[in-house]
């Protein structure tokens, strides 16, 4: 048996994989909800009620997406190009670690001049701890897997150092967290009395600037053409490490704006726990919304939801809200294995 | 070497042929080999050698024909087969595990999969007796991946001696071995047939062909065109087989040369892998001229070309193009240098298979007004330069829309030609601007180079096809060993006296101090 590619893929060759992916994702979970000894109809229809069912709940899922909107647009972005950036959970880091800094005193500024400086600063501190990486790749080959993977642990132990340290609240109980942000940094809500702020906004929008950016730039076309074929590209001049370099940077600015908006719209301060693996995530998310930037917010959404909907459904059901994890895992490889077939048939030899 | 009594024949292939889609890889071949043989397939790359072994090992299922092993019929289709009936392949590329031993990489694979127990004792025993026999001395606990490639590669005989193998296939086996190596090899392979095995030499190069093989067989284009006893055949007559010599009357008129736009002086660049490098090449390209490239595949076209086409610059000697002196060399700057390069390998680095044909034809052109400003592409100006190559150089396609990779190898080419004919090129690099196309879209082809050629542009023909050269070049050079024989006009020589050249004679012997 091979593969072989499949020249016009049908409409239905396209779809009916991966509705099939997602329809055995939640056979599976309907399984292992039964062997927890619930029903599975009941469960599935608490996910879906905890995750969109009210209004609550809803907005619930939009915060718990807007990180994984800024993770997954940033690992999007740099897979489109080929170059495996697995530490958008450092870069996310990074970028709380400057709005901290920043944000808690140091400058005294109005919200409509410090909130975009903060933005700004994180994107280059995220830029910045890709850099490294990217140039060891690009002057010595060194793969980029990696040491990305790599510098997650090294960065959250030198933000746990810091929290104990430097930046460590006074006022804190001795707890490991930061002071708080200055009301001026702080993102306002969308709608008064919501709690839902601006970051998602803002990832709305980073979204729609990526879209642009691979569309319709220069630097979208090459980092395309890089990433689709490094050889051909090279051969007609595109000067490849050069794209690499400013991916990387787009890359690494996209996540630390997780950080940021975390910090600034949601929690306030800097703790060990800003990041559920939320930098780990964006690659589920980016690799469900095939690298496409308008699809990463869908599948950050459904993402979210699934996290949000077992939690709550966790505590009515008590089916252990593990079930999440398992329904992310099926469904991101049963897609992974749609996508093959809706580009490739089976060949029996 | 050949037995005075009747020699058995050990493999068969019988009229085997293999089409994919229009392109026919294998025209009804048949071989025999047999036992104590050693043979040699000779060929091109492309010529279909390589299509054969993998039917003989059932990766491909062949269209029509059998193959038989010591008699029986091998089922078609079986990757085990052959391996069971006793053929051992040495691929080109090593299929070793590194960080095994080389005793470990001997055995793997031959021990059942659940059975715990080996039996180590006799595997080295058997290692050790296999190694006497043939000479091929390798420390059993080494590392493989501490070995020379030398050493790698008489562990990969030994992989397949050690399975009973009694017919061996080596596929361009000297690729990659040093000449003290090369002999070293001969040496085993003389005791292997000595011992009774059989061997198939693939190779393209003449001289081991000559030394190694009792018959040597040719293929091109798919067919087996010619079958003699070594002591039939010298170096010219296999290198003029090889490459074709039923030379067409060539119907092209004379370019008219014009002033050097770009200048060799003595030029060298690094070997890469087997592959040499530049030797001391000197070469003018004149406008209004083609300048044919000849030479059997791997003997420096491909740095000349990389040199040509910006991708590497000379590691001495000068390159000088419109009489100034060029330091540094890169694609981007030989594009605005006005060169057109049509590359070798036109799906690897010619184009992005799922980039659409407006992707494509702008990929030189892409940062450059009017499809890019500040930044901004203007796909709207791209897509009217696709439409306009399409119409202009019939591209055969749905659209530009459509990812290339859909379109067929010669409206790959022509989408190719019109992206970089369409910039006016003073000079024009060809590499085997032809190869794998029907004889309509080879026509339309060169009838596109001739033209920008009586334009005024400076026309570089690489090919391994000696009829292609010799049909629409106003000088040939002949490039062996990386060193470029003097021009000939056109005319002035004929396909043996090219072979020759291609075979390596001819050329001022190297000064011992040339790196």
């Amino acid at each position: 048996m091979r593969l072989e590619p499949v020249a016009n893929p049908s409409i239905w060759r396209t779809t009916v994989p991966p509705a099939i992916a997602i329809g055995s994702t939640v056979v599976v979970a309907s399984l292992l909800a039964m062997a927890a000894g619930a029903n599975p109809f009941s469960v599935l229809g608490l996910i879906l009620k905890g995750a969109f069912g009210s209004k609550f709940a809803l907005l619930e899922t939009l915060n718990r997406a807007t990180p994984l909107i800024f993770t997954g647009l940033s690992v999007a972005v740099a897979f489109r190009a080929r170059l495996w950036n697995i530490g958008a959970e450092a870069q996310l880091y990074a970028g709380a670690l400057i709005t901290v800094v920043l944000g808690t005193g140091m400058l005294q500024w109005g919200a409509f001049a410090l909130l975009p400086a903060l933005a700004i600063a994180s994107m280059l501190a995220g830029a910045l701890v890709l850099l490294v990486p990217a140039l060891l790749k690009v002057r010595f080959g060194v793969d980029e897997v990696v040491t990305t993977l790599l510098f997650n642990f090294i960065f959250l132990l030198f933000i746990s150092m810091l929290l104990e340290g430097p930046l460590k609240d006074p006022m804190g109980m001795g707890w490991p967290k930061s002071e708080r942000l200055i009301a001026e940094a702080r993102l306002p809500r969308i709608v008064d009395g919501l709690r839902l702020h601006w970051g998602f906004g803002l990832a709305l929008i980073a979204a729609a600037l990526v879209w642009v950016i691979e569309r319709r730039t220069t630097l979208g076309y090459e980092m395309r053409a890089v990433g689709l074929n490094r050889e051909a590209a090279g051969f007609a001049g595109i000067p490849v490490n050069r794209v690499l370099i400013k991916t990387a940077l787009l890359a690494g600015g996209l996540a630390a704006l997780a950080g940021f908006s975390e910090v600034a719209g949601l929690k306030g301060n800097l703790t060990l726990d800003l990041s559920p693996g939320f930098g780990y995530t964006g690659i589920i998310v980016a690799m469900l919304a095939l690298l496409n930037p308008l699809a990463v917010v869908a599948a950050a959404l459904f993402v979210a939801g699934i996290f949000v909907g077992a939690d709550s459904m966790s505590r009515a059901a008590s089916v252990p809200s593990y079930l999440a994890d398992i329904m992310l895992a099926t469904a991101l490889l049963l897609m992974v294995l749609a996508i093959l077939l809706t580009r490739f048939r089976v060949v029996r030899e | 070497m050949k037995n005075a009594k009747a020699a058995q024949v050990v493999l068969r292939l019988d009229s085997i042929t293999k089409r994919f889609g229009k392109l026919v890889a294998n025209d009804a071949i048949s071989l025999s080999l047999q036992q104590g043989e050693v043979i040699a397939l000779l060929g091109e790359n492309g010529a279909g050698k390589t299509t054969l072994m993998n039917i003989l090992f059932g990766q491909y299922t062949a269209d029509e024909g059998t193959v038989e092993v010591f008699g029986d019929a091998l089922p078609p289709g079986n990757p085990r087969a052959a391996l069971d009936a006793g053929v051992g392949m040495v691929h080109q590329h090593f299929t070793l595990a590194d960080n095994m031993t080389v005793l470990e990489n001997v055995t793997l694979g031959t021990q059942g999969l659940l059975s715990l127990r080996q039996d180590r004792a006799a595997a080295r025993a058997k290692l050790a007796q296999l190694a006497t026999d043939f000479g091929l001395q390798v420390h059993p606990d080494a590392k493989v991946g501490s070995l020379t490639v030398g050493e790698r590669q008489r562990v990969e005989i030994l992989k397949a001696l050690y399975r009973d193998a009694r017919i061996l296939i080596l596929d361009e086996p000297t690729a990659v071995l040093t000449p003290q190596e090369t002999d070293d090899l001969f040496a085993t392979l003389r005791k292997a047939v000595k011992l009774g095995l059989s061997v198939v030499f693939i190779s393209h190069k003449l001289h081991e062909v000559m030394a190694i093989s009792d018959r040597v067989l040719i293929l091109r284009h798919g067919r087996l065109v010619a079958e003699r006893p070594i002591a039939e055949v010298t170096k010219e007559t296999l290198a003029s087989l090889m490459v074709g010599s039923e030379v067409k009357a060539p119907t092209v008129a004379p370019g008219q040369p014009g002033k050097t736009l770009m200048r060799l002086h003595e030029v060298s660049t690094p070997d890469r892998g087997s592959a040499p490098g530049l030797k001391r090449v000197s070469l003018s390209l004149r406008a209004g001229q083609v300048i044919g490239l000849a030479g059997v595949s791997g003997n420096g076209q491909g740095a000349l070309a990389d040199l040509v086409g910006g991708l590497i610059g000379p590691a001495t000697g000068r390159l000088e193009l419109d009489e100034a002196h060029l330091n540094t060399w890169s694609p981007r700057e030989a594009v605005h240098a006005g060169i057109a390069r049509i590359p070798e390998d036109r799906h690897k680095t010619g184009t992005i298979a799922e980039f659409d044909l407006t992707e494509n034809a702008i990929l030189e052109a892409y940062n450059q007004p009017p499809y890019s400003r500040s930044g901004w592409m203007n796909w709207r100006r791209a897509e009217a330069f696709t439409r306009e190559v399409i119409d202009t150089y019939d591209v055969r396609c749905p659209g530009p829309a459509t990812r290339i990779r859909l379109l067929s190898g010669g409206n790959m080419q022509k989408l190719i030609l019109g992206r970089v004919l369409e910039a006016n090129p003073r000079i024009i690099l060809a590499n085997q601007p032809v190869r794998g196309l029907d004889i309509g879209a080879v026509n339309y082809v060169h009838s596109q180079l001739l033209a920008a050629r009586d334009r005024g542009a400076a026309v570089l023909l690489i090919s391994e096809d000696l009829d292609e050269i010799m049909a629409l070049s106003d000088v040939i050079h002949v490039i062996s060993e990386g060193r470029l024989s003097p021009g000939f006009a056109r005319g002035t020589k004929t396909p043996a006296e090219l072979g020759v050249w291609m075979a390596g004679h001819g050329f001022e012997p190297e000064t011992a101090d040339a790196s």
